[in-house]
């Protein structure tokens, strides 16, 4: 089984450090540094079994994402988990609307984030 | 593992500074730009995001303070000034400094920190922040408390769960049973599904979710832990979770703790004390205050703590007591047997009456009484209150005009009422249809309504109440009402009714109940069964009941069911012919006619009679039925009301009206036309049930004689 995940951050470094924990863990990873970016790989990708989204980013925000991601059939039931702050309690309502399946508070552990992909993906 | 990364953080980081000294720079000179305040924004709060997961929590919180101040301005309640600008440049400064010191305490470094914290505060404070709206950040944190929770108490509690999730569950991502798989991490678990929800195959909606569970868990880990499980769908699910071990202890018990158990529990007093104050015969709580024993205050805290009891017992009690459920098909025999307990009820009384015996007749109408009561009685148990299909219409009206486009809600009433079971379940079809013609053809488009001056959002009223042996069943929509000139001008394309016909409004309405009426050809989508109103007009009258219609141009239509209480006892009119008797569902007789052999005229081969001013074909029972005899002199005719017409049956004799439990015919003969079971009459007899509909449409293919009725009794 394709255990493929993507992680959608500007930052570099939560991008990496996530990839480690994940591939660590025996899952693949892709990554892609905008809401952008990431849409316009969507089409090309295959067996993503969940998404991991930042949720301020520059192009094309996560929340934002979400949206057009749900538009397409293909991932209209994919797992998406949203990175967000403490600060920023109301962007989970927000996410949950656009189609968010559950949310990451950073900062956070690899247990954590762990304990939360398994949790939402397949 | 993290230490690989910080570097790359620190890159990250010094990169976005550079960025922001850029854009504060040129927030300077143009103070208002959006962009810039957002791009300053994000770069700021993508360092603060960062900088806990790297080990560096003081630039985290320092770059939150400044975070904070941005996203103020960039909403405007807080003013870009070039005070602020110096400020933010002067924090980024900082924070490079703070990135060099690798976190590290340094008390200059500290200083500074503390120093610039204050002034953006100051800053923020000359206008106070709005309520913030913020943080949850209770139930960010959570996930933590979890593992907190799961170790803290080691000894177990028997939970139920309640879990029904939201219908678009799915559409979110979520594995439902992912989560029901983590609960049973938790511990002992036991999951049963609600499935009773989930519709037919061919009504499923696979992307709606509509199963529920209860789970029984026994865990360690405590209600956080266990609700943590559904925080993802916390908003959208019904969640409860009760402790039940202590009601499990107590539906064991027959009373409830008494209250010296319950000081004993509590290490107040020992069992002796109790003992011997229990021997006085006064109330223990006032004896052992008395004694100095314990305190007031001690007594009546365990009083609540009884009182307490006795209401979770009572509740318990309450819930298992509230309802059992029980296979259909033992209510089933259940009714037959009380049918059969009726029918021989009445041979008894008949044979009392006879033998004239005043203790047997005594004894019978007693017997009479509670076989009345009990059918009564269980005949409310098939009852089911109809409200339990109104959700599946609350849908389709949702469904249907995001569809069409059209802006419509279904206000529901009498939702308790009760109706016999099957006549639910056969109701739900027409129903449905009934719904979706009121907002396909009776709802207006928004726009239309607004320039009619109505509300712009439509309401289609579905209602249900008792009246007398019937319920009502309304479906009442305020929408245009019925195009009669256009109803009247399809019926003509369709040939149903003659050019030059003169109808008067109540006759147009009744057109669309006509087979092979339907105005919306084009409309796969909505009317796409193929089902007509004649379909529904059909199925009621199965169901014994009738369709009415009102309908008023501009202002709306009601379509009103009117359905027998039950199936399974009938309201009857009892015939005789010959020496034969038969059953007359009450419900579709119009009226009674007395006739004479000689008024008979015929006309081509059709006898025709004039009720109230209308020709009227009419058939005699005796001929169609074969019976042996002449008929007498003056006869009766019941004229009924079949599918599409009246029609008079010829009849020896009408007894009068017979409440009658419907027997089916045998296999043999299930294919008999014009037959719809039997009933047992009171000495023994077997009285036919006529099915007038489908009698009256096998009369009128019989026009030309014998070879064409057997065809149509037979028709096997």
């Amino acid at each position: 089984m394709a255990r493929k995940i993507l992680i959608i951050d500007d930052s570099a470094a939560i991008r990496q450090s996530i990839t480690y924990i994940l591939n660590q863990e025996g899952y693949e990873t892709t990554e892609a540094k905008d809401g952008q970016e990431a849409l316009d790989m969507l089409p090309t990708l295959e067996g993503i079994e969940l998404i991991i989204t930042d949720v301020n980013m520059p192009n094309l925000d996560g929340i934002s994402f979400i949206r057009k991601a749900r538009e397409l059939p293909k991932y209209r039931f994919t797992p998406i988990l949203v990175l967000t702050t403490e600060s920023q309690g109301t962007k989970m309502n927000e996410g949950k609307e656009a189609g968010a399946t559950g949310w990451i508070v950073k900062p956070f552990s690899a247990d954590k984030l762990l304990g939360i992909v398994r949790k939402v993906a397949e | 593992m993290i230490d690989g990364f910080k570097e790359t953080f620190r890159e990250e980081a010094e990169e976005l500074l550079t960025g922001l000294e850029g854009i504060l720079l040129e927030l300077e000179t143009k103070p208002g730009d959006q962009e810039l305040l957002n791009a300053a924004f994000r770069a700021v709060h993508t360092v603060k995001g960062s900088a806990g997961m790297f080990g560096f929590e003081a630039i985290g919180r320092f770059a939150h303070d400044l975070e904070n101040i941005m996203d103020r301005i960039r909403s405007g309640s807080l003013p870009m000034t070039k005070g602020f600008a110096d400020l933010a440049l002067a924090s980024r400064d900082h924070i490079r400094t703070m990135l060099a010191a690798d976190d590290a305490p340094e008390p200059d470094v500290d200083a500074r920190t503390a120093e610039l914290v204050e002034a953006l505060r100051a800053y923020a404070a000359q206008v106070p922040a709005p309520p913030e709206a913020e943080a949850d950040p209770e139930k960010a944190e959570r996930p933590e408390g979890k593992d907190a929770g799961k170790g803290s108490s080691a000894e177990e509690t028997v939970w139920r769960l309640s879990f029904k999730p939201g219908e678009g569950v799915f559409r979110s991502g979520t594995k439902v049973l992912r989560l029901l798989e983590e609960l049973s991490t938790l511990g002992d678990c036991a999951c049963f599904p609600h499935t009773e929800n989930i519709p037919e195959l061919e009504k499923l909606d696979p992307e709606t979710c509509r199963t529920s569970w209860d789970a029984i868990i026994a865990s360690g880990s405590g209600p956080e832990a266990i609700k943590d499980v559904f925080i993802f769908v916390e908003s959208e699910s019904e969640l409860s979770l009760d402790k039940i071990e202590e009601a499990a202890i107590l539906q064991e018990r027959e009373e409830p703790k008494k209250l010296g158990e319950i000081l004993i529990e509590r290490g107040i007093i020992t069992k002796a004390a109790i003992d011997e104050a229990l021997s006085s015969q006064r109330r223990l709580g006032e004896v052992l205050v008395e004694k100095k024993l314990v305190s007031k205050e001690q007594v009546e805290s365990a009083l609540v703590e009884q009182e307490h009891l006795k209401r979770v017992q009572e509740r318990q009690v309450d819930t298992g007591a509230a309802s059992i459920r029980v296979a259909s098909d033992k209510l089933d025999q259940l009714v037959d047997l009380v049918g059969e307990l009726v029918t021989l009820q009445a041979r008894l009384s008949q044979t009392a009456l006879g033998i004239q015996d005043s203790g047997l007749t005594g004894i019978s109408e007693m017997f009479d009484r509670l076989i009345a009561q009990l059918r009564d009685n269980t005949m409310s148990i098939r009852m089911l209150p109809i409200g339990s299909t109104f959700n599946k219409f609350r849908r389709v009206v949702r469904d249907l005009s995001l569809e069409l486009g059209k802006d419509a809600e279904l206000a529901t009433e009498g939702a308790d009422t009760e109706l016999d079971k099957t006549v639910i379940e056969k109701l739900g079809d027409p129903l449905v249809h009934i719904i979706r013609n009121s907002l396909d053809h009776g709802i207006e488009r928004p726009a239309d309504r607004i320039s009619a001056g109505k509300p712009r959002s439509g309401t289609i009223r579905l209602s249900a109440m008792h009246s007398g042996a019937y319920v009502l069943i309304q479906v009442a929509d305020d929408g245009g009402g019925l195009d009669r000139a256009a109803i009247k001008s399809k019926a003509l394309e369709r040939g149903i009714i003659s050019p030059g016909a003169d109808l008067v409004d109540q006759e147009i309405d009744q057109l669309i109940f006509a087979p092979g009426f339907s105005t919306a050809r084009t409309v796969t989508k909505v009317s796409g069964r193929g089902v007509g109103m004649d379909v529904v007009k059909r199925e009621i009258d199965s169901l014994g009941g009738t369709v009415l219609l009102r309908s008023e141009r501009g202002a709306g239509t009601t379509i009103t069911l009117k359905i027998p209480l039950t199936l399974a006892i009938i309201e009857g009119l009892l015939v005789k012919v010959a020496d034969e008797f038969y059953v007359i569902p009450l419900s579709s007789v119009d009226g009674c006619i007395e006739i004479k052999s000689d008024e008979v005229v015929e006309r081509d081969g059709k006898r025709i009679i004039t009720y109230r001013g209308e020709l009227l074909p009419f058939v005699p029972l005796r001929t169609w039925f074969d019976s042996p005899g002449e008929a007498p002199e003056i006869s009766q005719i019941v004229i009924v009301n079949a599918l599409e017409s009246r029609i008079g049956f010829v009849v020896d004799q009408v007894i009068g009206d017979y409440q009658t439990v419907v027997k089916p015919l045998g296999r043999l003969y299930r294919n008999v036309r014009g037959l719809s079971g039997a009933t047992i009459l009171g000495d023994g007899t077997v009285a036919l049930i006529l099915d007038v509909n489908r009698l009256s449409q096998a009369v009128k293919r019989d026009t030309s004689g014998r070879t064409g009725r057997d065809e149509a009794l037979h028709d096997a």
